[in-house]
């Protein structure tokens, strides 16, 4: 060998490191290396950026090679220059102070972070989260009281920026546009689980938010983030960590094949045999890289290459075992539902636990891990072995160490039910006290019931008791068989009721997670349960799920037997005009609609209108003046009202009046079940108000409002709830009646069967004895009624809702070509 | 197979259902998660529901009269009931819907 060959290598990165580290051990003296990195330092380890962030480690404890490790390995380093080109037919770098010949060529020049183009995102106080530099804004910024700081993007690095200025006592939000944090690693469950415990640490996390614009202080920087709802984040710092893209100009501008990023083959070669890449910067077989796994086998190959050694990079799968903000997480292989996947899903909610595997055949292709991620490597070799696993398949979820067979306790959502946790609502006992007194001897449902009153009022969380009973007895408890709400769940309604209030669970996935659901996001049955019992209890905090609803409620109309739709305006207290009745007729012509009909409740029906039409109807009716009559909705459907004295020679009050108000006041409001009313102007009852929901009658005294009425697969006369002199009062107990059904009954329950439930003197105590608690259902129901009294016709006769109501696409049209 | 763009993922919306018309009749599209959509007839062979009205639970749909469930996988009536929905390839690339034109009756144009 006359001269010893050239090697230039552009980027001192994670992966060139390693290629440099393996080449050097396995012939320190095959090459003469020139490094050159844009940063004014050499190699340290990104990966440990949120370390230094967060004050765990210095930036010296993460350098990987030092001065001292150049200068004793003989590399020349040109760091702090950037290189401005690269001339292949001469074979030559050109750096900021000079050329540098090469024979052999390595590109390592990373990636860009990704800068959402939106108005402002040149202001300063706008960074992304890739370098030092990047990170020591955000430490400087812990040292400002009352600093604040937005986030955008709710990935890994976003979330180590968040978590990292938080630990440093930032104010910080995360926006992150989809749907839950991290979806490419993790999916809605886990996704739950890890914003839990970032809101616990203090972050808001703004999940399905849009970002608009970034709003300017008047002096150049940033001080605001717009998001499309209207509404201002305030931040002295915004850092954007939406994804990075591979950093590909300095080789596309030397004219290599270059693509999503540097082509290379399997030796890590580009399109110029003497040029090579690695890291994020180059694309392989259509994949680009961002985990340093993968980069770290490009570095060997790349290493072997260059020693003309025979090595071929596989691209393998991987796994991401990660801590977020010391939370743990794990995901491996592909975790996306598809035909012929089947899933097994363990929770454990008081340890916080999720895990699910994905299945198909008789192999295990993905795992998604939450809070306890030890079986990880076990899990992912089974994945990389594509291993049968049908022998251990019952109890493969609980690893390697549980090859024995258990069942998951039934028990497990109470048993981690805290000490405080309000077990009987009605008489204020916690979890706490009840296990005192079980502990003190009482040791029966009765005996608990006459120590505590635990269960002692309404009755509902009987259940609930007997298995705090049973978690703290154990074998010497027998727990009666209830009914549970479905299959997927082991708790009964009024248990699911009972723990959705207590334990503050506000959505879907915290139902599901916390109280241990067997199946990925329930089913039919307890789906429209579960939606309803969180808008019920958290009418601001959580968001009506369309999709957790019976098609009737989705589509705000009746389905027919033959798939048409009925559609019902609504005429408050049966009072209509002849404008609105034309507005009907036009409609019924316009949308060829085949049958018309009045309802029992007072109502025009027209049946049989195709699906696709509703909207541009509802359009119509809209503008003609009238709103949905929800005669689809488990709500207030009607109030059915006689003349009374504006026209009766009978009437005692005003009955249409009242049933108007209580019409205006009630509608909109999603109920257990549907909910008519009827107000009668004399005891000669017209409007057949003693066989409804809540039923009035007029008298020369006052109003007699009454109960728990029905006249469907059962007939039966209401019950007096209260005789009050004036319509305010008659209103202020129909009001708070109805909120207390809200509040109370089994999803399903019409208002007779829950009043026989709990007991009619029950309800008086609530809502005629007690006027705070009566004042205090009314604000409850008027907070509900600030999200829900408005028209879903209107809502959904945009075009941007209305065309959901067509198809998608239309193949029996033939191309027009 | 014939491979024709319908729409985007997003067009649908989660847990829900859309529909697109086909030479064979109605075929719903139903997303059960972020990143999957089945492709199965509209219509149940009970009493003829519109299936892509029902709810979505898992990779399951339940037919809105009458509470049949359908597996989207197999199109196979689940539980005490039986019967069976056609099913049809579909892919997603780039967010983009792909439905296999010659499976819903399309010749293929090209």
């Amino acid at each position: 060998m006359t001269e010893t060959k050239k090697l230039v290598v552009i980027g001192a990165g994670m992966a060139s490191g390693r290629a440099l580290e393996q080449l050097l051990k396995a012939d320190p003296d095959a090459y003469d290396i020139t490094l050159f990195n844009a940063e004014p330092r050499g190699n340290y380890n990104r990966l440990m950026l949120s370390p230094v962030l967060s004050g765990e480690k210095t930036y010296d404890e993460i350098v990987t090679h030092d001065d001292a490790w150049y200068a004793e390995n003989g590399v020349t380093c040109r760091f702090g220059e950037k290189v401005v080109s690269i001339d292949r037919s001469r074979k030559v770098v050109i750096g900021e102070n000079g050329e540098v010949p090469y024979d052999k060529l390595v590109i390592g020049t990373g990636s860009n972070p990704f800068i959402i183009p939106l108005p402002g995102h040149d202001l300063d106080g706008v960074i992304a989260y890739r370098d030092l530099e990047d990170t020591e804004e955000m430490i400087a910024l812990g040292d400002k009281p009352g600093a604040k700081a937005v986030v955008i993007g709710g990935g890994l690095l976003g979330l180590e920026a968040a978590a990292g200025m938080a630990a440093r006592g930032v104010d910080v939000t995360v926006v992150h546009i989809m749907g839950h944090l991290m979806e490419r690693q993790l999916d809605e469950a886990a996704g739950y689980l890890l914003r839990k415990s970032l809101v616990e640490k203090g972050i808001k996390v703004l999940c399905s938010a849009n970002s608009k614009a970034i709003l300017d202080d008047g002096n150049g920087r940033a001080k605001a983030l717009l998001l499309d709802d209207g509404s201002e984040l305030p931040c002295d710092l915004l850092v954007m960590a939406v994804g990075i893209r591979p950093n590909i100009a300095l080789a596309a501008d030397a004219g290599l094949a270059v693509g999503k990023g540097v082509h290379v083959d399997d030796q890590m070669v580009t399109s110029d045999a003497d040029v090579l890449a690695l890291g994020e910067c180059v694309e392989h077989n259509g994949a680009i890289f961002g985990l340093v796994a993968p980069l770290y086998d490009q570095a060997k190959v790349l290493a072997k290459t260059l020693l003309g050694i025979e090595d071929r990079f596989i691209n393998r799968e991987v796994s991401t075992k990660l801590k977020v903000t010391g939370c743990d997480l794990f995901s491996a292989g592909d975790f996306a539902e598809g035909e012929g996947r089947e899933d097994i899903v363990f929770r454990d909610p008081s340890r916080g636990v999720y895990k699910r595997l994905v299945l198909e055949g008789n192999r295990v292709i993905g795992a998604v891990m939450y809070g306890d991620t030890a079986d990880g490597a076990w899990f992912y070799n089974h994945i990389k072995d594509a291993a049968d696993v049908s022998d251990m398949r019952e109890t493969l979820i609980f690893g390697p160490a549980f090859q024995g067979g258990a069942q998951t306790d039934p028990l497990a959502a109470v048993a981690a039910l805290p000490d405080d946790a309000e077990i009987c609502g009605c008489n204020g006992v916690c979890k706490g006290d009840i296990v005192a007194a079980i502990n003190a001897g009482s040791d029966t449902l009765d005996a608990v019931r006459a120590t505590t009153k635990a269960s002692g009022s309404c009755g509902t969380c009987t259940g609930l008791v007997e298995q705090v009973l049973a978690v703290t007895l154990g074998d010497d408890f027998v727990l009666p068989a209830a009914a549970t709400l479905c299959k997927c769940t082991d708790l009964t309604h009024e248990d699911v009721r009972r723990l959705i209030k207590s334990s503050e669970l506000q959505s879907q996935e915290a139902v599901w997670q916390e109280l241990g659901w067997k199946t990925r996001n329930g089913c039919h049955v307890c789906r429209p349960a579960i939606n309803y019992y969180l808008l019920a209890d958290w009418p601001i905090e959580y968001q009506d799920d369309p999709q957790s609803r019976f098609v009737n409620e989705r589509n705000h109309a009746n389905i027919q037997k033959d798939g048409t739709f009925s559609v019902v305006p609504r005429m408050w207290g049966g009072i209509t005009t002849p404008d609105e009745l034309r507005a009907i007729a036009d409609a019924a012509d316009k949308y060829k609609v085949p049958t018309v009909k009045v309802t029992g409740g007072q109502r025009i029906d027209l049946l049989g209108v195709k699906k696709e039409d509703l909207p541009a109807m509802w359009y119509d009716l809209n503008q003609a003046g009238m709103v949905s009559g929800h005669a689809y909705s488990k709500g207030l459907r009607t109030v059915k009202t006689c003349v009374g004295s504006d026209h009766c020679r009978f009437g005692t009050q005003d009955s249409t009046g009242l049933g108007i108000k209580l019409e205006k006041l009630l509608w909109g409001s999603w109920t257990p079940h549907k909910v008519k009313l009827g107000v009668s102007g004399c005891p000669r009852n017209c409007a057949e108000s003693t066989c409804k929901d809540v039923g009035i009658i007029c008298v020369d005294s006052g109003y007699e409002v009454s109960v728990a009425g029905a006249a469907g697969m059962d007939v039966k006369e209401t019950e007096m709830l209260g005789k009050v002199a004036t319509e305010e009062e008659a209103i202020a107990l129909t009001t708070a009646y109805i909120q207390l059904y809200r509040e109370n009954a089994k999803y399903l329950d019409r208002g007779y069967k829950f009043v026989a439930k709990f007991g009619l003197d029950w309800v008086k105590e609530q809502v005629v004895d007690d006027l705070e608690n009566r004042a205090a259902l009314i604000e409850r129901f008027e907070i509900s009624q600030s999200v829900y009294r408005k028209d879903p016709w209107a809502e959904h006769a945009k075009p941007e809702e209305a065309k959901k109501f067509s198809p998608l696409a239309d193949l029996t049209l033939e191309a027009a070509e | 197979m014939s491979w024709i763009d319908i729409g985007h993922i997003d067009d649908i919306p989660l847990r829900g259902a859309r529909v697109v018309k086909t030479p064979v009749g109605c075929v719903a599209l139903f997303r059960t998660s972020d990143t999957e959509v089945f492709a199965a007839s509209d219509r149940c062979p009970h009493k003829g529901g519109p299936l892509s009205d029902g709810i979505v639970h898992g990779n399951s749909v339940t037919c809105p009269l009458h509470n049949w469930v359908f597996s989207l996988e197999t199109g196979e009536a689940q539980g005490a009931d039986e019967g069976q929905i056609a099913t049809y390839p579909l892919q997603i690339k780039a967010g983009r819907l792909l439905l296999d034109g010659e499976s819903v009756g399309k010749r293929n144009a090209a």
